[in-house]
């Protein structure tokens, strides 16, 4: 599609719509409860919206996708920590390395299909967890805590706080677009083929492995990026939190509510699961059973509407299918 | 040199228990084609099975083993018509989706009922000395009743109807229907099995070493291994796969930090599932 066909899409301007409302909704006040809040969304929405490039639109269940998340986080901490580089450097450069090394991971488990390929994304994350909690110049188990120098350059810890947010936010705003742009591009339509039906691909002329490799990279990138502000906020990275194995499933939970295979439903997805995990959390009954409601939710879903709720939209308005993609 | 004997001895001892739960895994598979992702939460709830029957009820602790069993059977029953009849056929993603909601569900509950504390079964069992080196009375005894279940299994599926009509479903789910083989009630008989094998291997597993309600995750990701070097859906393959895992961590101990071992396991799943997706062990022909 040419860009200024783009431009006159619904979806793009919704997207363009969100992630300016996401970027000013706290500043009246200076809504420090609110930003915190839609930081976690803005983290969730960009983890599912590159879950569901695999998931939605390739076919391919990756479980282990917290992993690009965590060695983001890695690459940047380290970076910042042991040599003294700029945040968007470090970040850039943990995405970057990131995506390289899925590429290099894609080319042997994307050999495998369906219940195969899951596991193998399992064994890819706990394994990278296993090393990480052994390697010592990241710390080993203990893991790396930043200092409180570390944010000077974004001037003072205050001031950081802010410009992480800021840019979260455009991470998840290019998360969306790109989910977009592969969705409506020639790429797109040879992953969604791929989906579909695998063996008849190579014959119709899509470069199928190739495609699953570069799909997998790209959905490692941004997450990677996201990884790396996140744990800079955080000024602490450890193995347990970096490759934590339920917010990847969480993220599948959240890619699978909103509608997989569809650019807004990863999205919505991600905003009504935080929104019911943190109501959830502050009722005091509820709070030991996050987990209990997360997984009813998960296989009423399953269960019954497989399509999500952008699929249920569709179905019940077609003519929503050309507005929401 | 004896040192390393009797390491790789006691590896393999506590690897043919980690098989026995890896053959609950690749029944499952092999007769449906569903992973289940639950079973780490199966395997955890043999293991409070245990601790409960031993130390609420008195029960002797190997006595304990046989109503676990009964249970996991008819614990994973019901599962199957909640959880997975209706995405029998369906893509993978929806029955691993499925399976693992029951899995969040199940550790969800058992956290908060439990916390994360550990539990421990106290078992008193002479070991066997020999030089040095004393290999635990409960590590051997749990070795020989896996060996003892694995054997009825095998006596199981291969001379009564039953077993011979979960062959047929797990070798042509289509042709066996055609032949007038209750296909469903087989396959919720067989995720049944399966969950009864987790279970059992579960209260096995909490004889050896002390649990918590997340113990099943670890334990879950090793049958998998174990699975996948013995080839997905080949339950005689999943106990030389747990045998071979036993092997290698008994041979790695000696030699480097225990917490390195899980790095060679992960290592060796994933090259084994690239390399040798139809498994090391693999006894039926292609």
């Amino acid at each position: 599609m040419s860009p200024s066909a783009i431009l006159r899409r619904p979806t793009f301007w919704l997207i363009a719509f969100v992630t300016l409302a996401f970027a000013l909704a706290p500043l009246p006040g200076n809504n420090v409860e609110m930003r915190e809040d839609l930081l976690l969304v803005a983290i969730y929405i960009t983890l599912a919206s590159n879950l569901n490039l695999m998931i939605g639109y390739t076919g391919y269940v990756n479980f282990g996708n917290i992993v690009f998340f965590g060695l983001g986080g890695y690459f940047c901490t380290y970076l910042v920590n042991s040599h003294g580089w700029p945040l968007p450097l470090a970040a850039l450069s943990g995405g970057v390395a990131v995506s390289l090394l899925a590429l290099l991971f894609g080319l042997g488990i994307l050999r495998l299909r369906g219940a195969y390929f899951a596991l193998a994304t399992i064994g890819v994350n706990e394994g990278v967890k296993a090393f990480v909690s052994n390697f010592t110049p990241w710390g080993g188990a203990s893991g790396i805590y930043l200092s409180i120098e570390a944010y000077k350059p974004l001037g003072g810890a205050m001031q950081a706080l802010w410009t992480i947010y800021f840019l979260l936010v455009a991470v998840m705003g290019l998360s969306l677009l790109l989910s977009y742009l592969i969705k409506t591009s020639k790429f797109g339509l040879g992953l969604l083929a791929i989906g579909q039906n695998e063996d008849a691909e190579p014959v119709l002329g899509v470069p199928t492995p190739r495609y699953k490799a570069l799909v997998y990279s790209a959905s490692a990138f941004l997450p990677a990026v996201a990884g790396a502000l996140f744990f800079f906020k955080s000024a602490f990275i450890q193995p347990d939190d970096a490759f934590d194995l339920v917010l990847s499933t969480e993220a599948i939970v959240m890619v699978m509510l909103g509608g997989q295979g569809t650019v807004v439903g990863p999205a919505l997805g991600a905003f009504l699961y935080e929104e019911l995990r943190s109501t959830l959390l502050t009722t005091q009954v509820f709070s030991n059973f996050q987990l209990v409601i997360a997984g009813v939710l998960l296989l009423l879903i399953v269960l019954f509407v497989p399509g999500g709720l952008m699929g249920w939209i569709h179905r019940r308005w077609p003519r929503t299918k050309r507005v929401l993609e | 040199m004896v040192g390393i004997l009797a390491s790789i001895i006691d590896g393999v001892l506590v690897g043919s228990v980690y098989g026995l739960a890896a053959m609950g895994l690749t029944l499952i598979w092999g007769v449906m084609d569903v992973i289940n992702l639950s079973h780490g939460a199966m395997i955890v709830a043999g293991m409070f099975g245990l601790f409960y029957l031993t130390s609420m009820l008195g029960a002797p602790v190997y006595a304990a083993i046989p109503p676990i069993l009964v249970a996991g059977f008819f614990v994973g029953v019901c599962l199957y018509w909640i959880a997975v009849h209706r995405v029998i056929g369906r893509p993978a993603l929806m029955s691993l989706l499925a399976t693992f909601a029951v899995n969040m569900v199940l550790i969800g509950l058992g956290t908060a009922a439990w916390g994360t504390i550990l539990f421990n079964v106290p078992v008193s069992l002479p070991g066997i000395t020999w030089q040095v080196y004393t290999f635990t009375g409960t590590h051997m005894m749990a070795a020989f009743l896996t060996a003892v279940i694995a054997g009825l299994l095998y006596l199981f599926l291969h001379h009564t109807r039953t077993g011979k009509a979960i062959r047929a479903v797990a070798g042509n789910r289509e042709a066996a229907e055609l032949n007038g083989i209750p296909t469903t009630q087989v396959l919720s008989l067989a995720f049944g099995l399966g969950v009864a094998l987790a279970c059992t291997a579960g209260a096995l597993i909490a004889t050896l070493f002390p649990f918590t309600v997340l113990s099943g995750s670890a334990y879950q990701l090793k049958s998998f291994v174990v699975t996948v070097l013995g080839g997905l859906g080949n339950p005689a393959g999943a106990l030389f796969g747990g045998v071979a895992l036993g092997l290698l961590e008994g041979l790695a101990t000696p030699f480097m930090p225990v917490s390195w071992t899980s790095v060679i396991e992960f290592v060796v799943f994933v090259v084994v599932l690239i390399a040798f997706p139809r498994g090391l062990f693999n006894l039926r022909r292609p």
